[in-house]
């Protein structure tokens, strides 16, 4: 030990006699007190890492990788890794769901993690204004800041419905996956169903509470009330002519009881309508919108009743 | 001359094309609707039913609660209907309709002109007569006047102030009252002096309007000690409650929840105290007020006495119509007044003026980048930063802007008045006031 010590003193001072760090010596000295400190500092952070260590459980990280990592809250945690903390932390994880990730993703993870996989039905936004702009007129000029929010908290918008679909555009600001648009033609906002993840951002995004999540069918096929206009009948009609009236005929019409009449407008529950159509054909204003469907009420039921499989 | 410490802005007062007009008489309308919601606070609820028939100061609707104001029926006539009418924003409310038929006045309203200067009446009684009337504040905040007099336990009144400032551009109605009914204005003074306890009260006007300070000066006579009127320099917006007060008394309301009484202050609008006046010595209700209509393309300009209720088109069609081209109506004058999107929208116990300006003084211009040149943080007269809370409420920074103090905000629309590069300030700082609101209206319900 004694002799390592020697050694390295009689290096140190060869060192310093040398002529070449005599010349450099104010240079020499520089780098040689940095690596000091860097070694010393090192040796700190490596003791008080090891002292204030935090165990957590490397299961978190495996499954915020298995997430689809969009950090878009739509499960109501902050981002992905709050989600994985929470799907590896309680026991039950029925209440847990990522709408991005869909079954499969949920699959996997429940597997992983082995508890049992929460199910969901797939879900889509909807935006249940009709209102384009022939069928809702402008009554009036907004020419403040172009933003749902802020229209909506000054009046009621630029036509006479005051439910109705402003367009300018804060769920498109909300969409952190580009599936929902403005139309330029009609004024409305419009859902990319293909896209769409089911997050919830538009809906919490929407003053006027339009955009509604709702079960998802097979080749997007959906059947639902594009009006929230809660207005009488007459005034609905005055207004805007795709709006619903609340006559209450497609109640009367729906074999499965899913539509319901409440403050003058008609709901169709996505949980219990079967795509069968007739609500539609029974619409006096056309208020009752069908995507993916023909027009014509079906002869034949099992094929829809297949399809809801 | 004395006016309010920070901020502030002087936009041009184009008070001329209105304040020569005397107050004139509307014609009664046949219909009215009267709104349940006039005032700050729960709506009125309604005590008539389709059918009934009313006098002219009849009580239609009676106050919900402590924080609410009582509503008489303007005409005399049948109720038509009780249900949801459009209001001036296009959005539905509750709405009493009325069919004239003659105009009969409940009984014991005095109509004589006669001015009654002896009030024997004590402070709570004055303030039950003030709330039976339905009396709020005129200015445009429609504050009910008896809460703001029943001033808390422990807590004590050193000061009136009533608002004659009127700093809006274009409105007169204040100015003319001054001019026309400063002797019901004083009396007003002083029993509204004697509801509060105090010895002083001050007057505060903007020196736009020596006229009216000199007319104010003569009613009071030269022995008059317990009244001063104070010409103040003019500034927008002096009429703000809060900035009032730091004009004449110097003293600063610190952030809500703290109200003026906490400085010992009590501030009414000139016309509140005219309509306490006619509630105290002639028992007459708040069923008019007088509007300004004005705008430099209107034809004739008038200071009209007018019944609540009466649509603001009858308004406009007396006043020559709306004039041609792209025009824009205005509740209120050009800083704070709001757009109207729907003209039968009914004149209402807030609403001081109807200011039509036309559609290229209303453009706004094409907003650039904000350099962050600090004019906003300058005018703004509450000491905030309306560029940063205008940045907070666009990232829905709803904590970070209920630190900076949004709601606080005036909502005077100084900052956005100044912004040189017409950035729209003053939408996403209201955007943010109402949002932070609820929130805090919200926690408050849950505690």
């Amino acid at each position: 030990m004694l002799m390592f010590w020697d050694k390295l003193l009689m290096f140190i001072d060869e060192l310093l006699a040398n002529e070449l760090f005599v010349k450099y010596s104010p240079l020499m000295l520089t780098v040689l007190t940095l690596c000091v400190i860097g070694i010393v500092a090192a040796l700190i952070l490596y003791f008080v890492s090891q002292k204030f260590k935090v165990e957590e459980d490397p299961r978190i990280d495996d499954v915020e990788k298995m997430l689809p990592g969009a950090n878009c809250g739509g499960c109501g945690y902050p981002g992905c890794r709050g989600l994985a903390c929470a799907l590896v932390e309680q026991d039950d994880i029925s209440s847990l769901y990522c709408s991005v990730g869909g079954a499969d993703c949920m699959k996997a993870i429940a597997e992983y993690l082995g508890k049992a996989a929460p199910i969901k039905e797939p879900q889509v936004a909807t935006v249940r204004c009709g209102g384009t702009c022939e069928k809702r007129p402008r009554t009036s000029t907004y020419a403040g800041t172009k933003s749902c929010a802020i229209a909506s908290s000054v009046y009621k918008g630029e036509t006479d419905c005051a439910f109705g679909c402003l367009g300018y555009g804060d769920c498109v600001e909300a969409c952190a996956f580009d599936a929902i648009h403005i139309n330029p033609t009609t004024g409305l906002a419009e859902v990319d169903a293909d896209k769409c993840t089911a997050c919830g951002a538009c809906v919490s995004a929407c003053p006027k509470g339009i955009i509604e999540l709702r079960k998802k069918w097979p080749k997007n096929r959906a059947i639902y009330v594009s009006c929230v206009s809660k207005d009488k009948g007459p005034v609905t009609m005055k207004a805007c002519k795709a709006g619903c009236i609340g006559c209450g005929k497609c109640v009367k019409v729906c074999e499965f009881g899913a539509i319901t009449l409440e403050n003058n407008l008609a709901f169709i529950d996505s949980t219990k309508c079967r795509l069968c159509r007739k609500c539609v054909a029974e619409c006096p204003t056309g208020a009752i919108k069908m995507i993916g469907l023909a027009p014509l009420p079906p002869k034949e039921k099992p094929e829809t009743k297949t399809e809801t499989k | 001359m004395k006016t309010f410490p920070i901020g502030g802005v002087h936009p041009s007062d184009n008070k001329k094309w209105s304040k020569t007009k005397a107050i004139e008489k509307m014609e009664l309308p046949d219909v009215v609707t009267i709104p349940l919601a006039q005032h700050i606070g729960a709506p009125a609820t309604a005590i008539v039913a389709k059918g009934d028939k009313v006098k002219v100061g009849q009580k239609i609707a009676e106050a919900t609660g402590f924080m609410s104001a009582n509503i008489h029926a303007p005409i005399s006539g049948t109720v038509t209907a009780v249900d949801l009418q459009p209001n001036g924003q296009g959005l539905r409310q509750m709405m009493i309709t009325i069919k004239r038929e003659d105009d009969e006045w409940a009984e014991g309203i005095d109509l004589s002109t006669d001015l009654v200067k002896e009030c024997n009446l004590s402070s709570s009684e004055i303030i039950a007569r003030i709330k039976e009337a339905g009396i709020v504040g005129m200015g445009g905040a429609t504050f009910p006047t008896h809460v703001k007099l029943s001033i808390p336990e422990g807590k004590s009144a050193k000061i009136l102030i009533i608002n004659g400032v009127e700093c809006e551009p274009y409105l007169t109605s204040d100015y003319r009252t001054m001019l026309e009914r400063g002797e019901q204005l004083i009396v007003g003074t002083r029993i509204l002096m004697k509801a509060v306890s105090v010895d002083k009260a001050v007057i505060g006007v903007e020196n736009n309007k020596p006229d009216a300070v000199k007319h104010l000066r003569k009613l009071l006579g030269k022995e008059a000690k317990d009244i001063v009127v104070m010409p103040l320099k003019t500034q927008y917006p002096q009429g703000g409650e809060k900035q009032l007060i730091a004009a004449v008394t110097k003293r600063e309301v610190p952030a809500p929840p703290a109200l003026p009484i906490d400085v010992g202050a009590v501030v009414c609008n000139a016309s509140t105290a005219v309509a306490v006046y006619e509630a105290v010595q002639k028992n007459k209700p708040l069923v008019e007020r007088v509007v300004t209509v004005t705008g430099k393309q209107v034809k004739d300009t008038k200071n009209l006495l007018t019944r609540f209720g009466t649509p603001v088109s009858a308004l406009i069609e007396k006043c020559g119509g709306l004039p041609e081209g792209d025009v824009r109506v205005l509740n209120g004058g050009p800083m704070m007044g709001r757009p109207m999107s729907n003209l039968t929208t009914p004149v209402m116990k807030g609403c001081s003026g109807i200011t039509i300006i036309s559609g290229k003084e209303a453009q706004r211009g094409e907003p650039s980048a904000c350099i962050k040149c600090a004019k906003c943080v300058e005018a703004c007269p509450m000491g905030l930063e309306p560029y940063l809370l205008a940045k907070q409420a666009k990232k829905k920074a709803w904590e970070a802007m209920e630190k900076n103090d949004i709601v606080s905000c005036i909502e005077c629309g100084c900052c956005q008045f100044t912004c040189p590069a017409n950035i729209a300030l003053l939408d996403h700082v209201r955007l943010g006031k109402q949002t932070v609101m609820g929130i805090i209206r919200a926690r408050n319900m849950k505690k």
